[in-house]
């Protein structure tokens, strides 16, 4: 009679909730309890939720993320989040809204799947704060393993408490704002609100603690609420589900079966590098900065983009580095693509940078064979090279002709040189690139030019 | 040891003459109740009578509806009963909440054990547009409220 009566729980929920917990610096309770959240709506059947009120698994912890600031955003400040608990709940079924037919839908296949609620403190000050924060967040489930954190598909889902308030006084009645299913949807809706909130206030109103819906189309939050008023949900310990009990190497029970028994220090030497560690890393193995370091982690597949070019080609990581930052990504974000849809691929820019670093071709020839490639006519960079004839001249002699040629034929640039006029020499190699149809080196240039002009 | 005594032999009924509630009961005479606990009161005015007001809120809550006067005296008169636990000194007790308190929940393995039932599990409702259940239009019917549009919870 007592066995049946107790209810169980997956043991990878428990365990992705201690990794969670202590990637996010959190104190774990060794024992946490179960309650009961009462509400009615067609997605929970059972008509109560099973959460984490009372006592939750993790409390009191941190997430620490990078802001960039500054006109360039190059200069980076570190900030904190506090996270307030971290409990394990069960999830309702989904519903789907029929306007048509003027009915709800109610899909049940997740309902009573072991679901984590992360609540973080009200620490955060805009929108982009908030992206930027949940950005990490979602990096550190990824890398945990824990959830793969796609918002689009209903994987990580966030819900945006906002108030506003006078410096130096107590925060202000907040509203929550649902239904956000991407980063910079949050960090709209989030602005949006508190803007709304402000004008509301100064106008000489109020602001109601409801919920909100964040309307794609219009770019705004809806009034979502209920004319019953304030929710009672009449939490009350769940009966069928005994406290969580975790251990660990202090604490381990002699002869614990292991299935049974969740060692929180065993998870902690399990944890895998974490984002925060990874872009150290990353700028102590390639000798990036780290706002170069941010970037590569923080665009979906460009860190691995990144080690594929590096694996191939010759050239320094710097070199790398600043054509998959400054190239790569300008090209993808002008066209609004993800790196897995790049035209051009490692292989390719790693041979490109292969001929850049040979000296085959120069800076300006490189970039053009680049804007090539980004067709994507399947043609390989040094093809291209070949077809539009932009090889490096290699004959000296040549050059140093081209160089003549151009003095002989520009006095006055050639007066304004000797007078130390700093912009003339740039002028004159200007025109020997023409000349040579940029297949010249301007290091080069300069050099045979200053040699000439005996400067 | 004394408190360890009480907590054990709580559960017991008040009307069976043991602890010191004797005698009482919805149908008998209700020991008068002692204040100065720190224990929560429930609800209740005056003579015990519950406002109009709550009754609406609990007949939401808990979709039941009370409907005539003597189930709200039914009412009041079960919170009057219960109201007597706060005779009971529990200063230093750490409340009982779960019969399972001095054990740990069962961790099961992450396997799939069982599913594929999707029919059988359609089949449950009357109502349902291509696997999807379609529930009752509004959220919550009662005979007095005008039917309202599905709102998820608000705070």
């Amino acid at each position: 009679m007592e066995g049946e009566l107790s209810g169980v729980l997956n043991r990878r929920c428990v365990e992705a909730a201690v990794m969670t917990g202590l990637a996010l610096n959190c104190h774990i309770n060794k024992k946490s309890l179960f309650d009961r959240k009462h509400y009615f709506y067609s997605d929970l059947p059972a008509g109560y939720q099973i959460t984490q009120q009372r006592l939750p698994i993790a409390a009191n912890g941190h997430l620490t993320y990078s802001v960039y600031m500054g006109k360039k955003r190059s200069q980076m400040t570190t900030k904190t989040v506090r996270i307030k608990q971290i409990q394990l709940e069960q999830d309702s079924g989904k519903s789907l809204h029929d306007d048509l037919r003027s009915q709800t839908l109610i899909d049940l296949n997740r309902a009573g799947v072991g679901l984590l609620e992360v609540v973080l403190e009200p620490d955060l000050c805009c929108g982009e704060e908030a992206a930027i924060a949940v950005r990490e967040l979602q990096m550190i489930l990824q890398a945990l393993g824990t959830s793969q954190a796609n918002m689009a598909e209903g994987q990580l889902r966030v819900d945006a408490n906002v108030s506003v308030h006078h410096p130096g006084e107590p925060l202000g009645v907040r509203t929550e704002v649902k239904n956000l299913n991407s980063l910079r949807f949050l960090a709209k809706a989030i602005d949006y609100e508190i803007q709304r909130q402000i004008t509301e206030l100064e106008n000489g109103g109020e602001i109601l603690n409801e919920t909100r819906s964040f309307d794609y189309k219009l770019g705004c939050t809806v009034s979502m609420r209920d004319k019953e008023g304030k929710q009672d949900y009449r939490f009350m310990p769940e009966p069928n589900l005994p406290p969580l009990v975790l251990y660990d190497a202090t604490s381990l029970p002699a002869d614990a079966d292991s299935q049974q028994v969740v060692n929180i220090d065993q998870l902690r030497d399990m944890l895998p590098e974490l984002p925060s560690a990874t872009r150290e890393r990353l700028v102590q193995q390639y000798g990036i900065l780290p706002e170069h370091s941010f970037t590569l982690l923080n665009e979906v597949g460009l860190l691995e983009f990144f080690q594929s070019v590096i694996k191939e080609t010759r050239a320094e990581p710097k070199r790398v580095i600043n054509w998959v930052l400054n190239t790569l990504l300008y090209y993808l974000k002008q066209q609004n693509l993800a790196v897995s849809e790049s035209p051009v691929t490692p292989a390719a820019l790693a041979e490109l940078l292969d001929l850049l670093d040979s000296k085959a071709i120069s800076s300006s020839a490189a970039k053009q064979v680049f804007e090539e490639l980004w067709k994507g006519e399947g043609k390989t960079a040094a093809q291209i090279v070949t077809e539009q004839q932009l090889e490096l001249m290699q004959d000296r002699e040549a050059l140093e002709q081209l160089c003549q040629a151009a003095i002989d034929g520009h006095p006055q640039v050639v007066m304004d040189v000797k007078n130390r006029n700093p912009k003339a020499i740039n002028k004159l190699i200007g025109l020997v690139r023409r000349t040579s149809l940029s297949r010249a080196d301007p290091t080069l240039i300069k050099e045979i030019l200053e040699r000439k002009l005996s400067l | 040891m004394w408190a360890r005594a009480l907590r054990v032999r709580f559960p017991v009924p008040l009307d069976r003459g043991r602890g010191f509630a004797s005698k009482a009961g919805p149908q008998g005479k209700v020991q008068e109740v002692r204040q100065g606990t720190h224990s929560p009161r429930l609800a209740s005015q005056g003579a015990g009578r519950v406002p109009a007001a709550k009754i609406e809120h609990l007949e939401r809550l808990a979709l039941v509806n009370f409907g005539s006067r003597e189930a709200v005296a039914r009412l009041e008169k079960a919170i009057a009963f219960a109201d007597q636990l706060h005779a009971l000194d529990t200063d230093g007790v750490e409340p009982l909440e779960s019969l399972l308190e001095d054990r740990c929940v069962y961790l099961r393995s992450d396997n799939v054990a069982e599913g594929n039932c999707t029919e059988e599990l359609l089949r449950n409702s009357h109502h349902v547009v291509e696997e999807y259940f379609v529930p009752l239009p509004g959220n919550v019917s009662l005979p007095d409220m005008v039917n309202k549009t599905p709102s998820p919870t608000a705070e």
